[in-house]
């Protein structure tokens, strides 16, 4: 019987029509549908099978403003047993250690075996706040898992190293772990586990704001790539201009 | 082509409530992952993915509506929402899941007794058993109360005698519901497979509904047990209270045709140039076709939510549903063809989805009701006069 927490994120939807807010600062959010981090997808899924095979329960927890409660409603209807809610308006301000404060003390009473989640988000892609999280709660940590076992009190995992190799490694629980995407089959939520979720223990907290040197991060622009023309007139002989405009073409633009 | 994110010009998701978008991710999901990378090579093969019906059941889409035997109660907004999504994948898809729970389930839900509950919903509802309804005959479809099947009782038992034809899943099916003119009017019968006198064939060469079984039944002397008759309605009202279920499914569910061919369409204009280097998209003819299209997609999208909320208050009539799924089958059509045609030469072939659902809404135009007669239906109501009697 484990006690597994799932640390998920609500991010952008990944086909989202961008625009830059008036302010110069951030995305327009009214633009924006929202959806599950992708590996925080692929961590719950873990986390719930591994609740199937030995039995326990699945907590997700999640940062954000009253939006996120349709991301945490879909990973109940999935199968999580119950949620803690943080509610934090400013996420675009928190940075990985202030979010990964606000988890901590949320699950500080919660003692769980193991801790899941992605190892990266798809919008900020900081992937910093599960092992920072780890760090502050004491707990041992691997990352960019692609496969866990659970071995009595120990486990063990499959790491995704560069260029295809794969690493195995054993460690004690309780742990943090932080899941690449792509790993696993993600479930359907179902209409029954849908109409269950409703009936689900969502328990919400008011966050703090992030005070310290370190904690809080501000944007200072948004914008999209620029494409710009620049236009070079070359004076002098024919002949010298030409070779410089060769020079130019072959080793600054390389289309010769 | 990125995966489907629906289409919405008109903010309508902003009327759907947390469960109603949850409800329609899993069926949206479920149709990207299991049965887009499929349907393709059972349209041209003319089979139906049997491998998806156990997903079906497992995910709650057979029976999503109605209460109890294991299943979901989903309000009717949900329900068609569903059968959008399914629509979306292919028309044969959802007239399984629109047979099952609609003309199969449904009446045995409404109308059957508490053995036949028990024997039959929560085994159709797993997807465990299949189902078919048996009302039109080959001489007989818009004008059902003519009917030639009869049962004639025999002691204890029923014995049906009469063809059946154009049935959805008919040959696949472990149960069917066939409706026979008997000496109190038109009841209900459940025929199982295997019994004798009982047979199916299935109608080949269709060119449209490819992924679907549609087959013909015969009737020869087939005795049933009395417990076979569905005990809680008789007159041509039960099959065609089962019929309004379906249709209004089906008012929802060509709305998924239509968003594939105009988000194909719309995404293939912008990326197909020709003149000048410049998308055709940026011609004007173009962008008035896509016009045309998204603005009958969203009225459509309104005239089904809004008759999705009168049923789940209980105010949606038939001659509302015929109304739903007259025009949005008939735009859903108009917008495969305008689809087709904005994808040229390209559209003809199965590499798009547009042909096939345009040969699938040919079907759907007719079955359920023809334009026709769901035309017949509102000038009934504006006028009170029955055109078709």
């Amino acid at each position: 019987m484990m006690k597994i927490v799932v640390v998920i994120k609500q991010v952008p939807a990944r086909d989202s029509f961008l625009r830059v807010d008036p302010g110069g600062a951030w995305i327009q959010e009214s633009d924006l549908n929202y959806e599950i981090n992708e590996p925080d997808a692929y961590a719950l899924e873990a986390g719930l099978q591994l609740k199937e095979k030995s039995g326990g329960e699945v907590v997700v927890v999640s940062t954000g403003p009253a939006r996120v409660a349709s991301t945490i409603r879909e990973a109940l209807a999935k199968g999580a047993d119950r949620a803690i809610h943080i509610e934090q308006e400013d996420v675009a301000g928190a940075g990985p250690l202030a979010t990964a404060r606000v988890i901590a003390s949320a699950l500080e009473t919660e003692k769980p075996d193991l801790i899941l989640t992605g190892l990266q988000s798809d919008d900020f892609g900081y992937g910093q706040t599960g092992v920072i999280l780890a760090e502050l709660m004491g707990l041992p940590h691997a990352t960019i898992i692609m496969n866990v076992e659970v071995n009595g009190a120990s486990l063990r995992l499959k790491r995704e190293l560069e260029n295809g190799y794969f690493q195995h490694v054993e460690m004690p629980l309780p742990a943090l772990l932080t899941m690449q995407s792509g790993s696993n089959k993600l479930r359907y939520a179902t209409l029954m586990g849908i109409k269950k979720a409703k009936t689900k223990e969502v328990r919400t907290i008011a966050g703090v704001q992030p005070e310290g040197a370190g904690t809080s991060i501000r944007i200072e622009r948004v914008y999209m790539p620029g494409s710009s023309k620049q236009s070079q007139i070359f004076d002098g002989p024919p002949r010298e201009a030409a070779a410089k405009l060769v020079e130019k073409l072959k080793f600054e633009a390389r289309v010769l | 082509m990125q995966s489907f994110r629906g289409v919405d010009y008109l903010l309508i998701d902003s009327q759907l409530d947390s469960q109603e978008h949850l409800v329609r991710q899993t069926a949206r999901e479920f149709v990207e992952g299991a049965v887009i990378p499929v349907i393709r090579d059972a349209y041209r093969e003319g089979r139906f993915p049997t491998q998806l019906i156990p997903e079906l059941g497992r995910l709650g889409f057979l029976g999503a509506n109605l209460e109890g035997y294991g299943c979901a109660g989903m309000s009717n907004v949900e329900y068609g929402l569903i059968m959008q999504e399914l629509e979306r994948g292919d028309s044969g898809l959802r007239s399984f899941v629109s047979v099952q729970g609609a003309l199969v389930m449904y009446p045995i839900w409404k109308y059957g007794s508490d053995d036949q509950k028990n024997r039959w919903l929560p085994a159709l509802h797993k997807g465990e058993a299949v189902g078919c309804f048996g009302l039109t005959e080959p001489d007989f479809g818009s004008n059902p109360a003519a009917m030639r099947t009869t049962a004639a009782r025999d002691g204890a038992d029923w014995v049906l005698n009469g063809e059946k034809t154009w049935i959805t899943n008919g040959s696949s099916a472990d149960v069917s519901l066939v409706w026979a003119r008997t000496d109190s009017g038109i009841r209900g019968f459940l025929v199982e497979k295997g019994t004798r006198g009982y047979a199916t064939s299935d109608i080949h060469g269709k060119m449209s509904m490819r992924a679907s079984v549609t087959s013909s039944l015969s009737f020869a002397d087939c005795r049933v047990p009395g417990a076979a008759l569905l005990p809680g309605v008789s007159g041509l009202k039960g099959p065609l209270s089962c019929l309004s279920q379906a249709r209004y499914g089906i008012g929802w569910g060509v709305i998924g045709a239509a968003m594939d061919c105009y988000e194909t369409a719309r995404q293939y204009t912008m990326l197909r140039k020709q003149f000048d280097d410049r998308p055709i998209a940026s011609h004007q003819l173009v962008q008035e076709k896509l016009a045309d299209m998204i603005t009958e997609i969203t009225k459509a999208q309104l005239l089904a939510l809004h008759a999705g909320r009168l049923k789940d208050q209980g105010k949606l009539e038939p001659a509302h549903i015929s109304m739903l799924k007259r025009n949005n089958a008939a735009i859903a059509l108009d917008i495969a063809r305008a689809s087709r045609d904005l994808l040229g030469a390209n559209g003809v072939t199965d590499e798009y989805p547009i042909m096939r659902h345009l040969c699938n809404l040919e079907t759907v135009k007719t079955y359920e009701g023809t334009d026709h007669i769901h035309a017949l239906v509102i000038g009934e109501r504006v006028t009170g006069i029955a055109a078709y009697r």
